[in-house]
């Protein structure tokens, strides 16, 4: 029976030449990490551990991403602790680089890798052909002692993209969409592939966002057939594949979908959740208190550049305040290279350093009780972003930056 | 017997433990604020032994352990829903907090109402009323056995 490439991925892993959906194996994994918003807990169970020990910490990266720069005194304690073991192990750290995805990214994934992160968008990965995972604090300290973990085979979902977004649509669009279409838990416990000659078309940008959403549809990995652009941006990056892996024709999959790419709109998911998407028209009008363009899922230069060729000229509305939060350093600086940033300020937007920003709800720019936050960020939960009587809409780098200059949600040929 | 606290489906790590009470030290000091926005009275109310029943996808969205883990530290003895996050029901079985599949019981059952949960049968009981659960795969069963992965690993490297 032929594999998909999660199954590939799992069983060079293991060791074995064939695995199949529902069995549990043991996994060698190629990286492992972690950011501020749990370390601190591994931290504490590591120190209570009877023969605490790191099994290779090469394959260890900490970032600190949630909170930074640091927003209270018991914040600062838990990143101290975070900071002083990182050093005292030689562990890899980062601080104030980025949202932990966009660094990983761009320093160190690698197609064929299996990799547990200590946050659940960590199946970003999957842009680049690795199998990503989100895991707590326990899975993630289990595998930094013996350097394996336990893995339950998942059955894939295949993604058939065919055609080429439109115009003004862009990739959000398309993940939220294809969430919409098959639910919150649509992919629960599954591995979600894609691949077909419409995946040509996205670039990296718009892989890592598509990958990067999946966990919102319940998946536990999202993973993209590695092409050209691919391997072309990790040799940019610097890295070689470990392995570039296949799906085999006679591949066994839960469901196939097909998706022409040209079909797509833009997309609003309404509050409270990431699957009650609308046609983006249907929510014109809506009023705003803040737009946040930036995280894990929407902060790249393709993102920024989408934003700023809207609101170059323009303004930000006066009763909106429009947090602009580049993913990464590197962002950041290219960014200001283009004269994007320059662009953003002169229209009034707040330009932030590197983070993850108000998508989480606990560092920047918290919405108060009854207050509107159209955002990209990755979700919309009830009090995600602050009180917990508030409201996000997620949408496009776009929709959100047109959103910004309008004072309600907007599209981009709005303004 | 312990006394059922019900929520609805889609309830996510957020709903669970907010964000802003992430980064405080200790789980200890987190769990005052378990399902803070869904109902504000659950942390003072709920009592060890207590049982949360839930409909589908409990525990959606971010990866957060202390999500299981405020729930364990307040004394819930089992989440039983119709169906889990993977990375919820995961954490919670790596920490040691019984998750249980039930199909019929959110439906049939009320909150307040007493229940009793027998892991090892995979029975719910409620007043005259029986349930079916899905019981546990025998790996993840072990690992609850032991008393979460951490026990585990204690064991192995002992």
């Amino acid at each position: 029976m032929g594999m998909t490439i999660a199954e590939k991925i799992i069983a060079a892993a293991a060791g074995v030449s064939e695995v199949k959906p529902g069995d549990i194996h043991t996994v060698e994994l190629d990286r492992l990490m972690s950011n501020d918003g749990t370390t601190h807990l591994t931290i504490d169970m590591y120190n209570k551990l009877k023969n605490p020990h790191i099994a290779d910490v090469d394959k260890l990266v900490w970032i600190v991403d949630h909170n930074v720069p640091c927003d209270s005194v018991k914040t600062a304690a838990s990143h101290k602790k975070m900071r002083d073991f990182a050093k005292k192990n030689g562990i890899k750290f980062y601080e104030g680089e980025g949202v932990c995805h966009q660094v990983m990214m761009e320093k160190h994934v690698t197609s064929g890798e299996l990799i547990f992160g200590a946050d659940s968008h960590t199946c970003a990965y999957g842009a680049v052909g690795a199998f990503g995972t989100g895991v707590g604090c326990t899975d993630y300290l289990y595998a930094m002692v013996t350097g394996h973990s336990w893995l339950l085979v998942p059955e894939t979902l295949r993604f058939n993209l065919t055609g080429k977004l439109q115009e003004g649509v862009y990739a959000r669009d398309l993940i939220l969409t294809i969430i919409g279409k098959i639910g919150a838990n649509g992919a629960n416990y599954m591995a979600m592939e894609f691949g077909g000659e419409g995946l040509h078309t996205l670039n990296m940008s718009d892989r890592i966002s598509i990958c990067n959403l999946c966990v919102e549809a319940g998946a536990k990995t999202a993973l993209m057939e590695v092409d050209d652009i691919a391997l072309d941006y990790l040799k940019e990056h610097g890295r070689e594949p470990k392995h570039v892996f296949k799906s085999d024709d006679d591949a066994n999959y839960a469901k196939v979908y097909d998706i022409d790419l040209s079909t797509i709109k833009p997309i609003v998911a309404k509050p409270h959740f990431v699957d009650s998407v609308v046609d983006a028209k249907e929510c014109v009008g809506t009023h705003i208190d803040e737009a946040f363009l930036g995280s894990c899922n929407n902060g790249r230069i393709e993102d920024l550049r989408a934003g700023a060729q809207i609101i170059k000229g323009k303004k930000v509305n006066p009763m909106v305040r429009f947090l602009v939060v580049p993913a990464s350093a590197d962002v950041y600086r290219q960014a200001l290279d283009e004269g994007i940033i320059d662009t953003f300020m002169e229209a009034g937007a707040i330009v932030m350093n590197p983070n993850c920003s108000v998508c989480w709800g606990s560092c920047q720019g918290v919405i108060g009780e009854n207050e509107v936050l159209i955002s990209t960020g990755t979700r919309n939960f009830k009090g995600r972003a602050g009180h917990k009587d508030s409201f996000v809409y997620l949408a496009s780098a776009a929709t959100v930056t047109a959103s910004a200059i309008k004072g309600e949600i907007a599209t981009a040929d709005m303004v | 017997m312990g006394k059922i606290f019900k929520f609805n489906q889609d309830v996510d790590t957020d709903q669970i433990i907010a964000s802003q009470y992430l980064l405080f030290p200790t789980i200890d000091e987190m769990k005052a604020h378990t399902f803070e926005s869904l109902d504000p009275d659950f942390a003072s109310n709920v009592k060890p032994g207590d049982y949360v029943v839930a409909s589908e996808n409990f525990g959606c969205g971010s990866s957060r352990e202390q999500a299981p883990a405020v729930l364990k530290a307040l004394g819930v003895k089992a989440v039983v829903a119709k169906s889990f996050a993977r990375i919820f029901y995961r954490n919670a079985i790596n920490i040691g907090l019984p998750v249980i599949v039930c199909k019929d019981l959110h439906e049939n059952v009320n909150a307040g109402e007493e229940m009793e949960l027998s892991l090892q049968e995979g029975i719910v009981r409620v007043s005259d009323k029986t349930f079916t659960c899905t019981k546990l795969p025998e790996y993840m069963q072990g690992i609850l056995d032991q008393g979460g992965l951490i026990a585990s690993l204690n064991k192995e490297e002992a």
